[in-house]
């Protein structure tokens, strides 16, 4: 039997916008879907996948090359192996207006499937999925790890022979994640016989860690396609534990990530994860407390990386002279207190007296489910929502009372680019000066610093919707930094871009820290959730745990999970909270 | 093109099921022409009562006196005798008066000798509103000659020279623009639900992801597009009758046409509605741009270019052969002859058979289009 998908030198481009040249999205990719396994279809954002994955499903027309898919050519007689594909679109592909039943029975309709396979199928994947005592509900009703679910269930129901799903744990929190991960290989375990083959694409490097094979693509070119054990081979004995023993975390980690013999260093709890440099001896790292440990899939992504990546890019030049924040002469209280903080939609409590501090230069994480209550709770820091009932001082002042004084002195940078795209670089940095009522000196000034600290002045005029996303994130936390806030507000700030674009804005972000502004993070991702110094764990609209990540870790050990990652505690606290508020209650 | 009628049948019960949930297709369908038809049948009134005309007369005279009471008992006229010309000129410049009626000293005699017919009166018109002068003008002709013909009766004379003035209104012998302006509503709503609605629901399939999940599926691309367009085509047409029946009961407009043209013209109408409202939602694939398109492409013509509020044969000559382009033009014409004439068929036919070619040629360019691909 031929593999399930066959892909021979396939080049996609979309045409540039007015005038531009054509961007490629993918170029040369040689690469064939094996069945049995979930392949892992990883990258950055922009890398590609999803024209990929629209490719393999017909919903595109190769433009170079060839793709056959179950022995159809797909740029003549992709209607011939629809029936056998279940695709699974980034934004779920349901239909909000129709109930968790409606949509099955829609998709049901559509593989014209029989009454007695529809009984025999249907209960099976809810029970699956969990969906049954939903299946009532309309599907715009359901929360973001089950509309995924139902969406997954809806691509599963005609047992297609090619599964291709697009980023299926974006936006999901990491127990759904796993969930959604489990149904996908217990079907797949089901399909063996039929040659049932899974494309997964993700961004997240631990997914990519559990597929069969991986197709690592970055900037539309296939920079690997092996199994995630190849990838992880040539690693063997370079990556290590420092253990941080005085100083901060921050320092130890520059000190070392600045070690020429070190590929990557990235911060672990109270240790440090380091990676040394292909040929590189552990002896230039004398003096530092290290233990082996095993490579995982980052690593060798970062190793890859950095193979085509220009050298400079990794990290920010040496500790640029960070600007203090404007007030460091204010009161010497916390940056941020919250005390019993509320807020209720309705009869709904989204935020149940919620309570804690924030140290100034602390970065302070707020991570919890979907629908934990952790957006509402930042939102209402932000001075974007109203809270219904508690206190909270923002940077001293009472977001009740002074919303705006308070607004004045915090900066936010949102998780999607949310600056003008058609400006250019000087421009969105000008209006965004004068928004923040900057004098004409304070903003020539401002807009100096930002281009020469965020390395912005080479593309100071051009239009900022072209930047590659790495700069564009660099041009967004420069506009949120202009008028010197004193807290800086993040909401998922590198999802989904590559990890040394991840590492490169973090290392900013401890700067900034270190100079004395205080950072707070909402996510999901646990790569984000490791650089700060705090998280507050949020869980149905209260505080499950407020600790170190190391600390975290530590609650959460026991003997057969000796070393448990910050998702392991993650999923273990937010699960002993909802038994212990649900046997409260 | 393949249809199956499983797929077909989840496809219909989708759509309904999507229709009856989202309050934004109802309130287009069904409250949207309630609106539109209250706003034009009573805000936008061609009519005017009560319009006040000043009366120089320079012989009184029984006639005189009684032609003026005459004037005056009709409801669309308010005379008021003025001192003077000047007086008169005074007040239709302050705009007291709309216009001035000048009866000249040979007026009675002439009358009262009908060979030296016709008696002449002079109508002066403000006419800085040109529509409000014409029908000023054709108010005090109109009562004029209904005096006329009472003197002629009464006086039982029917001289040589006959009545002076032969004119009659036809078909809206009130002259209520309600009659003259609500089919042309119809058309409007009709343009709303099919081509406004439509766009805005496959774009947002298109926002939502939801037409890419569908385009993977087995559905073919002729299920699709039937499904889409006949429960749209349904929604259109109960939102016609609708129209209709509101138009009939809390207007009066009179139906004088039969049932059958008005249900054939509708659905051609429709037909090329939804079928370009498909093919501007399937190049544009966002609510916001498609809702702009489907206004300035379909909305603003069928307004301004179909005779609907404006007559076409008033326009200029290169408007009037663009108003050709508009299919709007085509459907009001048949309504206004169904409401007001009858089937005069010679007017239905030639305007049917270019709603079919603009349906024809609607549906061809959606299905070119449109096809099983993102790219």
């Amino acid at each position: 039997m031929p593999p399930p998908v066959v892909i021979e030198r396939l080049r996609y481009t979309f045409p540039g916008a007015r005038g531009t040249p054509p961007t490629v999205a993918l170029d040369c990719l040689t690469t064939r879907i094996e069945p049995g396994i979930v392949t892992g279809l990883v990258g950055p954002d922009a890398a590609g996948k999803t024209t990929l994955l629209r490719l393999m499903a017909g919903l595109l027309r190769p433009g170079d090359g060839r793709i056959t898919v179950l022995g159809h050519d797909m740029a003549t007689d992709a209607a011939a192996a629809h029936p056998s594909i279940g695709y699974m679109p980034q934004r779920f592909g349901l239909y909000e207006d129709l109930t968790v039943a409606g949509n099955l029975d829609l998709f049901a309709d559509l593989h014209v499937m029989s009454p007695a396979l529809r009984a025999a199928r249907i209960p099976r994947l809810l029970q699956f999925t969990g969906l049954t005592p939903f299946i009532g509900r309309l599907a715009g009703k359901l929360s973001g790890g089950m509309k995924q679910k139902l969406g997954l269930a809806c691509a599963l129901l005609s047992r297609p022979r090619l599964l291709l799903l697009d980023e299926p744990s974006v936006g999901v929190d990491p127990a759904s994640r796993r969930e959604l991960w489990a149904i996908v290989t217990a079907m797949l375990e089901e399909g063996r016989d039929d040659g049932m083959a899974v494309v997964w694409a993700t961004a997240y490097l631990d997914e990519a860690a559990r597929c069969g094979r991986v197709l690592l693509l970055h900037q539309g070119r296939l920079l690997a396609d092996e199994p995630p054990d190849s990838f992880i081979a040539p690693l063997a004995g370079r990556v290590f534990r420092a253990r941080i023993t005085g100083g901060s975390r921050r320092a130890a980690e520059r000190r070392i990530a600045h070690n020429p013999a070190v590929l990557d260093a990235v911060m672990e709890g109270d240790a440090l994860r380091v990676v040394l440099r292909e040929g590189a001896s552990v002896d230039a790292l004398a003096g530092e407390t290290l233990d082996p440990l095993p490579p995982r899939f980052e690593d060798s992504f970062i190793a890859r990386l950095s193979k085509t990546a220009p050298a400079s890019s990794a990290t920010p030049a040496t500790p640029t002279e960070t600007e203090p924040p404007s007030s460091t002469r204010t009161d010497e209280g916390p940056a941020i207190a919250v005390n019993g903080l509320v807020r209720t939609f309705g009869s709904f409590t989204a935020v149940d007296h919620i309570s804690f501090q924030v140290a100034r230069g602390e970065i302070f994480g707020l991570l919890g489910p979907n629908g934990a209550g952790k957006s509402t709770t930042f939102r209402m820091l932000c001075g974007l929502l109203r809270p219904s009932g508690g206190t909270a001082r923002v940077a001293g002042q009472d977001l009740l009372r002074a919303p705006a004084a308070a607004r004045a002195r915090i900066g936010y940078m949102a998780q999607r680019f949310s600056l003008y795209g058609e400006l250019t670089v000087l421009e969105n940095l000008r209006f965004f000066a004068r928004v923040y009522g900057l004098d004409r000196a304070g903003q020539a000034r401002a807009i100096a610093q930002a281009l020469e600290r965020f390395d912005l002045a080479p593309v100071a005029d051009t239009v900022a919707g072209e930047l590659p996303l790495g700069v564009k994130q660099r041009l967004a936390l420069s506009a949120a930094l202009l008028h010197g806030p004193d807290i800086l507000f993040l909401d998922e700030p590198t999802s989904g871009v590559d990890p040394l674009t991840r590492r490169e804005f973090w290392s900013r972000i401890g700067q900034l820290a270190d100079a004395g502004v205080t950072i707070l993070v909402t996510t999901h991702f646990m790569d984000e959730a490791e650089y700060c110094d705090r998280l507050a764990i949020v869980n149905q609209g209260r505080l499950a745990a407020v600790d170190t990540p190391a600390t975290l870790r530590a609650r959460v050990r026991r003997p057969d999970l000796p070393d448990p990652t910050l998702e392991d505690a993650f999923i273990a606290l937010v699960a002993a909270d909802t038994t212990c508020q649900e046997r409260a209650a | 093109m393949i249809v199956t009628v499983q797929r077909l049948r989840g496809l219909v019960r989708k759509e309904i099921a999507q229709i009856l949930r989202d309050p934004s297709a109802i309130l287009i369908a069904f409250l949207l022409p309630v609106v539109l038809l209250v706003v034009n049948g009573f805000g936008i009134s061609f009519d005017a009562y009560h319009m006040r005309v000043a009366a120089v007369i320079e012989a009184p005279d029984e006639g005189v006196l009684g032609m003026l009471e005459a004037l005056d008992a009709s409801p669309y006229l308010d005379v008021r005798p003025a001192a003077s010309m000047v007086a008169a000129q005074q007040a239709l410049a302050m705009g007291e008066v709309r216009g001035i009626l000048v009866v000249r000293e040979d007026f009675p005699q002439r009358l009262r000798h009908p060979a030296s017919w016709p008696a002449t009166a002079a109508l002066w018109v403000n006419a800085t509103d040109p529509n409000t002068a014409r029908i000023l003008e054709g108010y005090v002709t109109g009562a004029l000659t209904v005096w006329l013909q009472g003197q002629g009766a009464e006086l039982r004379r029917s001289p040589g020279g006959g009545l002076s003035l032969e004119q009659r209104d036809w078909f809206n012998p009130e002259l209520r623009s309600a009659d003259f302006i609500v089919p042309g509503v119809i058309a409007m709503v009709m343009t709303m639900t099919g081509t406004l609605l439509t766009s805005l629901i496959v774009a947002r399939e298109w926002e939502r992801g939801t037409m890419e999940s569908m385009l993977a599926s087995p559905a073919t691309m002729a299920e699709l597009i039937l499904a889409k367009l006949g429960c749209y085509f349904v929604l259109g047409m109960l939102s016609m009758l609708g129209s209709v029946a509101l138009a009939i009961t809390a207007f009066g407009v009179p139906f004088r046409g039969s049932v059958g043209a008005l249900f054939v013209a509708s659905a051609l109408f429709l037909v090329f509605a939804l079928a370009f409202g498909l093919l501007i939602s399937t190049v544009a694939r966002n609510q916001f741009v498609a809702s702009q398109v489907a206004f300035i492409a379909t909305m603003m013509p069928a307004m301004m270019l179909s005779g609907m509020l404006f007559d076409i044969a008033a326009m200029p000559h290169w408007l009037q052969i663009v108003t050709f382009a508009v299919p709007a033009r085509y459907l009001v014409s048949i309504l206004q002859t169904l409401f007001l004439a009858g089937d005069v068929w010679a007017v239905i036919l030639p305007n049917l058979a270019a709603l079919a070619v603009a349906a024809a040629l609607a549906m061809a360019a959606t299905l070119r289009v449109t096809r099983r691909r993102l790219d």
